[in-house]
């Protein structure tokens, strides 16, 4: 796992340099919200917010998500990680770890534009809206990791990694959106309970079976 | 493949025959055997259809699924074409589940749709195929493609339980662990019983002859490009 | 050259590479077809072919990038993808596999940690001095010539010491200065019993450093034979008859 931590210290040393990623991040984060602030009555903006939250927050992340591994094609550099005496498991969790970090800080971002557009209350206890959206970053960032190592080595990359991972996202978004409601209206987690309980399954298996199935799937 | 060399025979005489004798036994069951149902009338007979779409659909799914296993962790491309296989075949059945479903559903409840669990399901599941079968043609030039489709169809099956409990509790239904589906308690009659046995066998063993057409047609493909490039290289 | 403290005991009972029925197929494309190989140790290998011959393929695939599509391949004796045998070998290919945003130091301490080398920093900078990009260790790639370039690529590769090097084109994109020192960089690792093998259009060079000559030719192995003094007579000839072109 030093192999991991060392691509992961690699990686968030470019991006501090370049930023590319998290910036252009934000900005998608915000012309998403705002359209559908604009498509939206105000009236029933806020009770909408969680939905708006977790597709805003899918729909910029799987625009972004691809460069974690695109920024490993200039000068071929993913080969130069493959040569590498290293289980190969390690890069996914790298890849993973680097991808949590940069739409983590998006979210965050996104949050904080939520209760700014959308008029949402922030819940007197946080913790439990903290808890929920980690979750749910947690279950997308596997997902769409593992699925990104796919589509950038296809030619329709940027249709492909939707299709791809939409329909699997089906139990984040239905757990994460629902969760969302009850803890920004001030629920605790006990009373999000179920959709919590799928939410963290949903997280270990998939982060678990990306790392597993890593392997075979860079092996040419 | 010593498997294939044992099986072929069969498949290629007995099974044809086979599934066209219990289709035809089964579609006699069907309208001629079973009484009708109390309460909906005759109209119930899709049930026999249609349940046994989804059962084709999802035996697609999980030998796809359980195809692309062996194909990345033993390798090996009659896994992956049984897989792919799989999923041409099980896509087809979902289709006619997807299709019966509404036909159903618009006497008895007087609407085309419902988001019943089982119906939300049927329509990730054929997503879900129908994204392989876009990967796969759509990347055709790529040499890795079969190994991506068989991620996706690995990881899929990994997310199928956990769709299931989820749409369930997005429909306010309480999931138990394993609980017996609904319809099957509205089987009063034995013979209703046995007409969806023998519907039963009747879909399997379509749905093996479909997987053995569909699996043979992409074995021969593949041996006509080694037929052909071994005949390009000797005319050089 | 820094002294090696964890220099793998090398294979000495049998062929550093043995390669038979070896072959790769992409879709529908064979690119290799039944080729069979035996290098030991401390034999440098100079292979040539047209473009598209398939060099750059074999290479590959002796450097475990990828996996055959039929045929065995065993380096070091050993016929899986291990880590123990990737951390031997070394590769240099068309493409310099370095981070462009990085510097040079950046890119070599990123490898040398990935191949968990001890003293990392001041191996690092040994390799700096040894390919003259010393004083622009700081220089992101980005802003490096092809040349150099090319020489921190070769650095990166040679960083761990591996016993089996492998070369694509090392000669396109040096000037004369830095094509004789690499010359002399790939006869040294013949003497420190390292296996090299390198695929070349320079034939000069690549004969003067060699010990064996093969020629690829559309996918196949259609020429070896060992090289000497008065080699290129015969190998010229050779070239022509198979590829039809001259050897330039």
């Amino acid at each position: 796992m030093i192999a991991a931590w060392r691509i992961l210290h690699k990686d968030l040393v470019l991006e501090l340099r370049t930023r590319e990623a998290l910036s252009g991040l934000i900005v998608l984060v915000l012309l998403i919200l705002l359209t559908f602030t604009f498509a939206l009555n105000p009236e029933g903006a806020s009770a909408a917010a969680p939905a708006v939250q977790w597709v805003t927050f899918i729909f910029a992340g799987l625009m972004a998500i691809q460069r974690s591994f695109l920024i490993e094609r200039e000068n071929g550099a993913w080969y130069g990680l493959l040569l590498c005496p290293i289980d190969r498991g390690a890069i996914f969790v790298a890849k993973m770890a680097s991808n949590v970090i940069v739409l983590g800080g998006a979210q965050v971002v996104l949050l904080a534009l939520l209760v700014l557009f959308l008029g949402v209350s922030v819940p007197v206890a946080p913790f439990g809206l903290l808890f929920v959206n980690v979750l749910g970053l947690i279950g997308f960032a596997a997902l769409a990791t593992l699925f990104a190592a796919i589509s950038v080595r296809l030619r329709a990359r940027e249709m492909m990694l939707p299709l791809l991972v939409l329909p699997l996202l089906v139990p984040l978004v239905i757990c994460a959106v629902e969760a969302s409601r009850i803890v920004m209206a001030g629920g605790t987690i006990a009373s999000a309970g179920p959709w919590v309980r799928v939410l963290v399954t949903f997280d270990v298996i998939f982060s678990v079976a990306g790392w597993m199935v890593f392997e075979q799937l860079v092996h040419e | 493949m010593n498997v294939h060399r044992r099986i072929a025979p069969f498949a290629d005489r007995v099974l044809p025959l086979l599934a066209t004798v219990a289709m035809l036994a089964a579609l006699a069951c069907i309208f001629l055997y079973v009484p009708n149902e109390r309460v909906q009338g005759p109209v119930q007979r899709i049930f026999y259809f249609h349940v046994n779409c989804w059962w084709a659909a999802y035996l697609g799914f999980f030998i796809a699924a359980g195809s692309s296993a062996l194909f990345l962790w033993r390798g090996g491309a009659s896994y992956d074409r049984l897989a792919h296989a799989g999923v041409e075949v099980g896509i087809l059945f979902c289709t006619m589940g997807l299709v019966t479903g509404p036909i159903w559903a618009r006497p008895i409840w007087g609407t085309w749709w419902t988001w019943d669990p089982r119906l939300t399901m049927a329509v990730i599941l054929w997503t879900i195929f129908a994204v392989y079968l876009v990967l796969r043609s759509g990347a055709r030039d790529e040499p890795e493609i079969s190994r991506y489709a068989a991620v996706l169809a690995v990881i899929g099956v990994l997310d199928i339980p956990l769709i299931m409990i989820s749409v369930r509790l997005w429909r306010g239904i309480h999931p138990s662990v394993i609980s017996a589906p609904a319809n099957k308690g509205g089987l009063e009659d034995p013979r209703m019983v046995t007409g969806l046995l023998v519907a039963l066998v009747a879909f399997s063993l379509l749905f093996l002859w479909l997987l053995w057409l569909r699996y043979e047609g992409l074995r021969l493909r593949d041996e006509l490009h080694r037929l052909e490039d071994r005949m390009d290289e000797s005319t050089r | 050259m820094m002294p090696s403290a964890e220099r793998v005991s090398r294979d000495a009972s049998g062929p550093v590479v043995r390669a038979e029925n070896l072959g790769k197929t992409f879709g529908r494309a064979v690119v290799l077809r039944d080729v069979a190989l035996q290098v030991a140790a401390g034999e440098v290998l100079a292979l040539f072919g047209p473009n598209g011959a398939g060099k750059s393929t074999l290479l590959r695939l002796l450097a475990r990038l990828m996996t055959p599509t039929s045929g065995t391949l065993m380096l070091f004796g050993e016929t899986g993808q291990t880590s123990a045998v990737r951390r031997r070998i070394g590769l240099v290919a068309h493409q310099s596999f370095l981070y462009p945003d990085l510097n040079a130091r950046e890119n070599l301490l990123f490898y040398a940690g990935m191949y968990d080398l001890v003293d990392a920093p001041a191996r690092v900078d040994a390799w700096l001095e040894r390919v003259a990009l010393a004083d622009v260790g700081t220089r992101p790639v980005r802003l490096f010539s092809r040349g150099m370039e090319q020489r921190l690529a070769l650095a990166r590769a040679l960083l761990h010491e591996p016993d089996l090097v492998l070369l694509d084109e090392p000669w396109s994109g040096l000037d004369a200065a830095a094509a004789d020192w690499l010359g002399a960089l790939l006869v040294e690792q013949r003497q420190q019993g390292r296996t090299v093998i390198v695929a070349t259009h320079d034939f000069e060079r690549g004969l003067a450093v060699a010990t064996r000559a093969l020629i690829v030719h559309r996918g196949r192995l259609a020429w070896e034979a060992p090289v000497a003094a008065d080699s290129s007579a015969a190998f010229d000839a050779a070239y022509r008859q198979i590829t039809g072109a001259v050897a330039a």
